[in-house]
């Protein structure tokens, strides 16, 4: 089979560390876009990202990406870039030589490796601290001049595994910013995090993992509906709350209608939101409630996680 | 597949390898690993390591400096010399200097957790191993070849003029080419062994004990296992000989000398096999650094 050269595409892949189990018969594959790793710590997020990247071997099984395997380091590297966890650094590297040694490595020019480093600096928020030894900045700073490397290439696909921890909320919100911009030229960004709102906010779609599995993948939305243990959350604000709720409760799916403690609004937990939504058309059409407001209350990356994971999602 | 197809295979490979990246790479690759293994204050006792003969040397040269030295003391200290060199050198200072710069090119990055900057670039490992392998040779014969300039120098320069007629006239600058020659192969051969060391174990100082363990007995061996000895072929291409004494001189058993070239293309020939290995073994080299 010809490996498809606009996805990243997992078959059956595995990985044992002795008797240790990383990951197990994960397959998936991703378009571009934000996709983000989620789960708790020991979950194979970043054995995931390790094996896409070729740091790891996998027992079992193949990776693609764009087409390529590390086994074809020139194409592949140039393809990719990955900013890892690991907070280390060649002893007595200054900010710029972090980042102009691997594009030279790349086979950059000088003058095209400075162009390219200093670009990414400013990208970075570094450019400032750039001639200053990486050995002395904060823990931040290391974070941003870890993906200034990374993006410095202008990579088709960025794997970033926990870029925002120690980011203080400016310069999480300015890297946000460069994900979102990188993934809207087309590319793959590939994150893990445990910072589910942000997660939530920026994704496209979610890898759910726990011990080593894959328990969920897809759109955020999608993945939600495919969670049928758990009845949806429908948060209706609207006059006459009461004749809503009664309304609701006969129909057989819906298991929960919660009045509001202001009485301006029902919380529903149905088995079909589809037919809740009608039926609220129809009450709405009958003009027996004014409807200001309908959002669903747990299509969100935190609740996903809650009902497959089973935690409070703390710290991966 | 005859072998018309196979070297016709092999021209299109080379016609399709990026020769002049791979050129590139290694040059950067070895400016970096020198900048990082020679000028650190980590590496004080391998200089001391390689600077202490030349300083005992040195030491003796200014306390003796009224004593008469004649022709027949010209003769001696070419022995001494041959013994700093053969012994000292070879089975101890380059030895452990080596063990010290080329396990430490790879496993060292492992244990300051850095070797993934390497495995994340378009850089081949092979490349990888070629360049890291070639900074370590640098810093070794760079190092080496000082200190026996500086012993060779000391040595002769008290005896004045009739030292530099030794030297000018006499064997002398043979020797000392001959020396600078074994010195670089030295580092060389043992440089490829302690890298394919510290990429076959976690710890290479057990595996590097045996090796020097090996070195020492090697010569009571039969011939055929000489040859995978680095000292053997060091060994023959050595100006002076020394005479072998002690209780192992019983049991050794003397190799035909192999001529010079044979010695050269032998030492080589084992070097580029181990490093051929070591580019194999850097493919099943994966990060992780929690097993460290």
């Amino acid at each position: 089979m010809t490996p498809d050269t606009s996805q990243i595409v997992f078959e059956g892949v595995s990985k044992f560390y002795g008797e240790v189990l990383g990951v197990n018969k994960v397959s998936f594959s991703l378009h571009p876009g934000i996709t983000s790793l989620v789960g708790p710590n020991g979950s194979g997020k970043t054995t995931l990202m390790n094996l896409l990247t070729g740091l790891i071997r996998p027992s079992q099984g193949a990776i693609y990406v764009l087409g390529l395997t590390p086994q074809q380091p020139i194409e592949f590297f140039r393809q990719v870039g990955y900013c890892t966890q690991f907070d280390s650094f060649p002893p007595g590297t200054n900010g710029y030589d972090f980042i102009y040694w691997p594009l030279r490595l790349h086979g950059f020019g000088h003058g095209q490796a400075a162009k390219l480093a200093n670009e990414a600096l400013e990208r970075a928020g570094m450019a400032q601290v750039a001639r200053r030894k990486v050995a002395g900045y904060s823990k931040g700073m290391r974070q941003r001049i870890r993906l200034a490397q990374a993006i410095a290439h202008h990579p088709s696909v960025l794997v970033l595994d926990e870029p925002l921890n120690g980011l203080d909320p400016m310069a999480r919100a300015e890297s946000i910013a460069l994900f979102e911009a990188i993934a809207k030229q087309g590319m793959h960004v590939i994150i893990s995090s445990h910072i589910l709102e942000e997660v939530d906010r920026i994704s496209d779609r979610v890898v759910l993992m726990s011990s080593g599995y894959v328990v969920a993948e897809g759109q955020i939305k999608e993945v939600r509906r495919e969670v049928r243990d758990h009845p949806m959350q429908i948060l209706v604000r609207c006059s006459n709350a009461a004749r809503l709720a009664a309304a609701a409760f006969e129909l057989d799916h819906v298991v929960e209608a919660k009045i509001l403690n202001d009485g301006h609004g029902v919380l529903v937990r149905t088995r079909d939101a589809e037919q809740f939504y009608l039926l609220l058309n129809k009450i709405v059409s009958g003009g027996l409630v004014q409807v200001d407001a309908v959002a669903p209350a747990d299509d969100d990356v935190n609740s996903i996680y809650q009902y497959l994971i089973g935690s409070d999602g703390g710290p991966a | 597949m005859s072998a018309q197809d196979l070297v016709a295979r092999a021209q299109k490979w080379s016609k399709e390898q990026p020769w002049r990246l791979y050129g590139s790479q290694v040059s950067i690759l070895v400016r970096n690993e020198v900048r990082r293994n020679l000028f650190t204050r980590r590496r004080i006792w391998i200089y001391l390591l390689a600077l202490v003969p030349a300083l005992i040397i040195l030491t003796h040269v200014i306390i003796d400096r009224h004593e008469p030295a004649g022709p027949a003391q010209i003769e001696t200290d070419t022995q001494v010399l041959a013994g700093i060199v053969q012994l000292y050198y070879f089975r101890l200072g380059i030895f452990f200097a080596c063990m010290a710069i080329f396990t430490w090119l790879f496993r060292g990055e492992m244990v300051e957790r850095t070797l993934h900057y390497q495995f994340l670039v378009p850089v081949k490992r092979e490349v990888l191993v070629v360049g890291k392998f070639l900074a370590g040779a640098v810093v070794a014969i760079a190092l080496f070849e000082t200190a026996v300039l500086a012993c060779f120098g000391l040595m002769y320069s008290r005896f004045g003029s009739a030292g530099k007629a030794y030297v000018f006239d006499g064997p002398g600058l043979g020797q000392l080419g001959s020396y600078l020659l074994v010195t670089a192969l030295a580092c060389l051969g043992y440089g490829a062994v302690f890298l394919a060391l510290s990429l076959l174990f976690k710890n290479p100082i057990i595996p590097g004990v045996v090796i020097m363990g090996w070195e020492a007995i090697a010569p009571i061996f039969p011939a055929w296992a000489q040859l995978l000895s680095v000292t053997f072929y060091l060994k023959h291409l050595c100006p002076v000989n020394l005479p072998i004494t002690g209780p192992l001189a019983i049991f050794t058993i003397v190799a035909e000398p192999a001529p010079a070239s044979v010695a050269i293309l032998g030492l080589v020939c084992l070097t580029i096999a181990i490093l051929f290995l070591s580019c194999f073994l850097i493919h099943r080299l994966e990060i992780t650094y929690t097993a460290e």
